[in-house]
């Protein structure tokens, strides 16, 4: 019995997901930081603030991560893991969208010039860019179906 | 009584007035202009630093710095203006805002305007401390951490550390950052202006939750008291004595991080010493820009600044909230 719930705990431990593409991965984009992840309890530490709006959303952990497109945008991902799928779609909801383009990205995404958010089950991902330039936006859809298909 | 509305519009009127006359003597307007008991909040505007994506002029920057600290003090030549501010034989702290990440932080710019400024007029460069939280804030201003004894010295409170005795604030209770406690003699508040989820705004006396360990610790009620009451603990509320507000770029919903779908370019530098004053004055523009976007009010969205008023009531007497002791000169 002992043996079987250790082969279980072992066994049934849900691989860690890493849902930043590295360097090169997604055409054009270099992974330029290590990625940072907060429990939820630290959150503030990267978005005092704003983090009550991920919290109440049963945030459990966030990760972020710097990108750079071509050596002429940089941007940041950050990835809000929550403890379910209902968690994300409310902090999704809850973000104004007025003039967002809808996108077909995980279960829904929303995309501006300079930035894409998206939700897929309990993941929220943002991804922001710094720089407004003409390919801004289809190099952010690209960098996001990236993340999208590690999720 | 006079509403926020008509206060602005006269405030713009005076502004006018204030330009078609700047070759008479600053000193002597101001002074006959404030009479009787106000607080005097000066919001300096640069068209051309106003347009987005543009990497700031660092002359403009000076120049639009120049003017708003003549107006304010009377004195037209920068060392002067400077000299008539910040005391002598003190370490100055500049407190910036990185919170909000690259994009939405305190800029640089601004900063080594100030820093530049502060030595003509007198203050050594190693008398000169830029500080936040800590080097990730600091960074995401545009700055690098330097540490060496005789130039201006940029660092955190990660670096710098936190007192081991705590400080109530409310019912919480706070440990309050060393350059503060320790390095600095005064402090000038340089905020960047921003609406913000949880206060409504975040400016001058929200930017000191960088100082302290545990910021999220007075987030309750909007913020409400605990704004008031960090500014009202006498170590910040003696020595954080000045500001010079970044407007140069705001987000106008959606704060404190970085959204650059509501971003906004004032080109503006907003200055005073009264904090309540001057956060009033931030708020109204913030008000003013949500009002032009089609979006609600702060309060009607249910995040008030009431902590505004807490800070001008007679428990913490930090400055004024009332439009009618208010002069804002618009340049």
């Amino acid at each position: 019995m002992i043996v079987l719930e250790i082969l279980c705990s072992v066994g049934c431990k849900k691989a860690e997901i890493d849902p930043f593409p590295a360097s090169g991965a997604v055409a054009g984009w270099q992974k330029t930081s290590d990625t940072r992840t907060f429990a939820a309890k630290d959150l503030w530490q990267y978005i005092d603030g704003d983090a009550e709006h991920y919290l109440s959303a049963g945030v459990i952990s966030t990760s972020t991560s710097d990108y750079r497109y071509q050596d002429k945008l940089d941007a940041v991902v950050d990835v809000y893991t929550m403890g379910d799928a209902t968690g994300a779609q409310k902090a999704f909801d809850t973000d104004p969208s007025r003039s967002a383009r809808t996108v077909a990205l995980g279960d829904a995404g929303i995309a501006y010039e300079q930035s894409v958010t998206f939700r897929k089950g309990p993941s929220l991902v943002r991804i922001v860019a710094y720089e407004n330039t003409p390919d801004a936006q289809s190099a952010l859809l690209a960098l996001a179906h990236g993340v999208e298909a590690k999720l | 009584m006079k509403s926020r509305r008509d206060f602005l519009k006269s405030a713009a009127t005076g502004a006018a007035l204030l330009g078609s006359r700047s070759r008479l003597g600053l000193a002597a307007m101001i002074q006959q202009q404030v009479s009787g008991a106000s607080s005097r909040v000066v919001v300096a505007r640069d068209a051309a630093l106003g347009k987005p994506g543009a990497q700031l002029d660092e002359q403009r920057v000076l120049a639009l710095l120049d003017r708003a600290m003549a107006a304010y003090t009377g004195r037209e030549k920068p060392a002067e203006a400077w000299q008539k501010i910040v005391p002598k034989g003190k370490v100055i702290g500049l407190k910036i805002n990185g919170l909000g990440g690259r994009g939405i932080s305190t800029h640089a710019v601004l900063v080594q305007a100030i820093s530049e400024r502060l030595q003509q007029a007198g203050v050594p460069a190693g008398d000169i401390v830029v500080w936040d939280r800590n080097a990730r804030d600091i960074e995401a201003c545009g700055m690098t951490i330097a540490t060496d004894a005789g130039r201006v010295r940029c660092y955190g409170s990660d670096v710098a550390g936190y007192e081991d005795g705590e400080e109530a604030c409310g019912s919480a209770r706070l440990r309050m950052s060393k350059i503060l406690t320790r390095e600095c003699g005064m402090v000038i508040s340089l905020p960047i202006l921003k609406d913000h989820e949880i206060a409504g705004l975040t400016f001058t006396m929200k930017n000191m939750y960088g100082v302290i360990d545990r910021p999220y610790l007075l987030h309750g009620g909007n913020c409400n008291p605990g704004v008031a009451d960090l500014n009202a603990i006498p170590v910040v509320r003696e020595k954080v004595s000045f500001t010079v507000g970044d407007a140069l770029t705001s987000v106008y919903d959606g704060g404190p991080s970085f959204h650059p779908e509501r971003l906004w370019y004032p080109g503006a530098l907003i200055v005073g010493q009264d904090r309540v004053a001057v956060d009033t004055i931030a708020l109204e523009m913030i008000e003013r820009k949500r009002a032009e976007e089609g979006l609600p009010t702060v309060e009607a969205v249910g995040r008030p600044a009431h902590y505004i008023d807490t800070a001008a009531d007679a428990a913490h007497r930090l400055g004024t909230n009332d439009p009618k002791r208010i002069h804002l000169m618009e340049i």
